[in-house]
């Protein structure tokens, strides 16, 4: 197994493109992972020479319900005094593409509609007074631009059936690729006729249990992805080698582990040359069931952090997932809360009209408006409308950070856990989000992305290790990631740190205690700087003056553990 | 419109597709909630179930579909009005989509903002609870639903009646659905009130066996193949399942229930420790409907033990984080009372 160059992957991507380009609304989409640039440009340009016929509809992230779906044209039936619809974008692109522009900025509302589309191939739309149902049978292409843990919509992302990840290739790596729009159209009719035989469907179900893929809709689409690599290679039955194309394309990117045992990933080290590990692999699969060798040579296609990238995920893929909880945080403010005015706008943006005020907007302009002869009629122009504004508090969020290193883990740890269990336990009825880093040895890591799920928290938290070094620079930082992310998101976080406050690894991970403590005051003072809530909570047996300096770089109070039983932290963290 | 996935063309899931048929055939066990991963089918089950569904008679152009069956009180103040709600049309029981995100004004109704503009009319324009009336209300991703909604729904919900006092309207029509949630449990936590308003519940997890796998891949093959060929090929079945639930719906209200299941069941709850009486008649509602399924006359504590999962698993005083316990628990109190 070898990772494969620029240009190879370029041409797994065109690959990728083609099978999409046949069959945009079986394959339900293609995911492309890459930042703004030339060779991601140059791949949307392919795939307008591949699919010249189809309508193609771009979407911003920012579109608004009724741009999508469609909605009455507000202006023109105020006009013309008739009923006008406009038709969304989801029901203009029927038989073609919807380009969705920074794919995990999209709002859930926004997603919630598209895979409702992907699933059924159509749009009821029930507004404003219409009832319509229109075709809206289409795929999508989602450009994601998101950086580390920013990723689309999971429900999104489970019905793109592919991935293509560009990072890393070159513009000299682009060439032409191996399919014309004519060849493409010809698979079209085709691959209703490519079948796949009982191997192949039984390669295919074991190649899943392998990879741990839970969802059927990954098996569904991988048997129609072989299918039409077939069509495009002009033949009726599908091969050994298109099999394995489509195993790459279409679950790869899906696996929550690989077909290696636990114990033996544990053996190797991260730094080891990946071709020793790769001869070892071999050697071990050529034992073992034929499927292996099946995902072997998929996962070939692969670039070299790529596969990285998903040894790392087989063992947190279940927990990184894109977080929950965070839909319906975006709208409140437009729907409910306390009414505070009105303001111009559009009931289409998801405002609640205000009659009354739209009715005082017009009175004054009436018999300005009113033509000659009219007497009783009520003239309303678009720009009457008026909307009702809605004040609510934001919805918040507590971050913990807790210190893991050996210090602090033994008699701190049970507290720290009993404190985000109890908060999480009603922390449905509060409405309220937990996050969880841990730092020990060389580094912090998020444990826990916002969250509130029980469940996920419960299975962090059974996992939370302790013992090492105190990196506590590292693990100021990532909380300042973590909590100016939720600031964007527009929630009000807490940020609670458990540590004793002595650091002894500094950022490039060496040693020493002075470089350490120096550069976890530098983090602290910048942490303050995002202005929200903190408190710290000294988990040493003694307060330690250390942890004190700390909670006063970070302009936080500071609570030494004393007082901190894990009820009587919930009620400083709740005020109520 | 799409042609949907037969229900009978399922793959395994068995107890989603109980849970769901025992909704089908007694509307008034209370809805069920299905918590699964992504691509279990949860969805296409409950959009397979709507063809499987029989129809009923309704006032003819009656907007909240009113049964013309019942006492004039019951019906909507449209119908009550009409001297003569006699012309009856047959529509299949709705099964009613609530988006993710749509608008209150869109689930409760609103006023009708055109012709208020045009015609100075002001007029109430339904929403999805009057579609939804006597059938069913499907929300997926139920556990990301808004607050506000939420409120909206279980107010509907417990009193059967949707009450709109907005944009000074006032205006009162009955509405009476299946509640149908689906949701992933990773995505977060359902209201406690919510939760409490669904019937039956079920957890489904994909098959994880190469030939279930198998399996599935074959028929949605088949059907993405050809989906009127395939719907036809499974028409028979589809129908027969479809008699059973008719049947079973016309029979569902003879169904005895011997004293011995009225105790097994007050005998189980009480175990149990579950939160009022709710629980207890859901769970003779649930027997009664499945053994009209299976076409007897009593109900029997096999029946009773078959649904005591469904029924009870979501009600139980729990612990938030220790959710594996609810179907232990169960079935240690069964076991435990089948050696007395």
């Amino acid at each position: 197994m070898r990772a494969s160059t620029g240009e190879q992957r370029w041409q797994m991507a065109l690959l990728a493109l083609s099978v999409y380009a046949v069959a945009p609304h079986a394959v339900g989409g293609l995911v492309i992972r890459a930042a703004p640039g030339p060779v991601r440009d140059c791949l949307l340009e392919e795939m307008r020479d591949l699919m010249q016929t189809e309508p193609i509809k771009r979407v911003p992230s920012t579109v608004s319900e009724s741009r999508l779906i469609g909605g009455v044209d507000l202006t023109a039936t105020l006009a013309t005094n008739t009923l006008h619809w406009e038709q969304g974008l989801v029901a203009q692109a029927d038989g073609g593409s919807l380009i969705l522009s920074m794919a995990e900025r999209t709002e859930r509302r926004a997603v919630a509609h598209l895979t409702s589309c992907l699933d059924q191939g159509e749009i009821l739309v029930a507004r404003e007074g219409i009832t319509q149902r229109s075709d809206a049978s289409f795929g999508v292409i989602a450009l994601d631009e998101g950086q580390a843990e920013e990723q689309p919509e999971a429900a999104l992302l489970e019905r793109l059936s592919m991935h293509v990840e560009l990072e890393g290739i070159g513009i000299r790596d682009l060439g032409a690729g191996p399919w014309s729009s004519g060849d493409v159209a010809r698979a079209k009719s085709l691959w209703a006729r490519v079948t796949l035989d009982e191997n192949n469907i039984e390669k295919i179900a074991a190649a899943s249990l392998q990879l741990g893929i839970q969802s059927p809709r990954a098996l569904i689409q991988t048997a129609a992805i072989a299918r039409i690599i077939g069509a495009l290679h002009e033949t009726e039955s599908v091969s050994e080698e298109h099999l394995q194309s489509a195993i790459a394309l279409g679950m790869l990117h899906r696996a929550t582990q690989l077909p290696q045992s636990p114990e033996e990933q544990a053996e190797q080290p991260a730094e080891k040359e990946p071709q020793d590990t790769d001869e070892q692999n071999a050697t071990k699969e050529r034992e073992q069931l034929p499927e292996d060798a099946l995902i072997e040579a998929a996962m070939a296609t692969l670039p070299r952090h790529l596969l990285e990238m998903l040894k790392d995920r087989a063992t947190s893929r279940q927990t990184s997932s894109v977080s929950g909880g965070k839909a319906g945080s975006l709208h409140k403010n437009k729907q409910r809360g306390r009414p505070v005015g009105t303001m111009p706008g559009s009931p289409r943006e998801g405002y609640r009209l205000n009659l009354m005020a739209t009715l005082r907007a017009a009175a004054p302009w009436q018999p300005l408006r009113r033509p000659e002869g009219d007497t009783g009629n009520l003239h309303i122009r678009p720009s009457d409308i008026r909307v009702t504004r809605f004040k609510q508090p934001k919805e918040t969020a507590t971050v913990f950070v807790v210190d893991a290193s050996g210090s602090s883990a033994l008699h701190r740890m049970a507290e720290a856990k009993g404190a985000i269990e109890l908060l999480l336990s009603d922390c449905y009825s509060r409405r309220d989000n937990v996050a969880l880093i841990a730092f020990k040895g060389d580094k912090a890591e998020l444990l826990l992305p916002l969250t509130r799920s029980l469940v996920r928290a419960k299975k962090a938290l059974a996992a939370l290790p302790g013992g090492g070094g105190t990196p506590l620079a590292d693990g100021v930082d990532l909380a300042h990631q973590l909590v100016s992310s939720i600031q964007r998101q527009g929630l009000t976080p807490t940020t609670v740190f458990f540590t004793d406050g002595v650091a002894n690894v500094a950022r490039d991970g060496s040693p020493g205690r002075t470089q350490a403590q120096a550069e976890a005051m530098a983090a602290a003072k910048g942490f303050c700087k995002l202005g929200s809530r903190t408190l710290l909570i000294d988990s040493s047996p003694r307060p330690n003056p250390k942890a004190r300096e700390l909670a006063g770089a970070l302009e936080g109070t500071y609570l030494p553990m004393p007082h901190a039983s894990a009820t009587g932290l919930r009620d400083v963290l709740i005020p109520q | 419109m799409a042609l949907a996935y037969p229900f009978t063309a399922i793959v395994a899931q068995d107890a989603m597709k109980q849970a769901l048929m025992i909704a089908a055939v007694d509307q008034e066990v209370g809805g069920v909630l299905v918590m699964g991963d992504r691509g279990t089918g949860k969805s296409t089950a409950i959009r397979a179930l709507a063809a499987l569904l029989p129809k009923i008679d309704t006032v003819a152009g009656c907007p909240y579909n009113c049964d013309p069956s019942v006492p004039k009180a019951g019906l909507c103040e449209p119908c009550k009005g009409t001297k003569n709600p006699d012309t009856v049309t047959s529509i299949p029981i709705p099964v009613v989509d609530l988006p993710l995100g749509a608008t209150e004004d869109r689930v409760v109704g609103a006023l009708d903002i055109e012709r208020a503009l045009h015609a100075g009319e002001k007029a109430f324009e339904p929403g999805l609870l009057a579609r939804a009336h006597r059938g069913f209300l499907y929300i997926d991703e139920v556990n990301l639903l808004e607050d506000h909604i939420v409120d909206a729904l279980l107010d509907v919900a417990a009193s059967g009646e949707n009450l709109v006092e907005r944009e000074g309207l006032s205006i009162k029509h009955p509405s009476r659905f299946v509640l149908v949630g689906s949701g992933n449990p990773e995505e977060g936590e359902l209201r406690p009130q919510l939760l409490d308003r669904f019937g039956l519940s079920v957890d489904v997890s994909t098959p994880m066996d190469v030939k279930a796998r198998v399996e599935i891949i074959k028929l949605r093959d088949a059907f993405e193949r050809d989906r009127v060929g395939f719907i036809k090929k499974w028409r028979r079945k589809e129908s027969a399942q479809r008699k059973v639930i008719e049947s079973a719906r016309d029979s569902v209200n003879d169904i005895e229930t011997p004293n011995e299941v009225l105790e097994f069941a007050a005998e189980l709850c009480m175990k149990l420790g579950t939160d009022g009486l709710r629980g207890e008649l859901t769970l003779l509602r649930a027997s009664r409907a499945l053994a009209a399924l299976k076409k007897q006359k009593t109900t029997t504590t096999a029946h009773l033990k078959a649904v005591a999962g469904l029924v009870l698993r979501h009600r139980l005083r729990r612990d938030p984080l220790d959710e594996a316990v609810s179907d232990v628990r169960i079935e240690r109190a069964l076991a435990s009372m089948s050696q007395e």
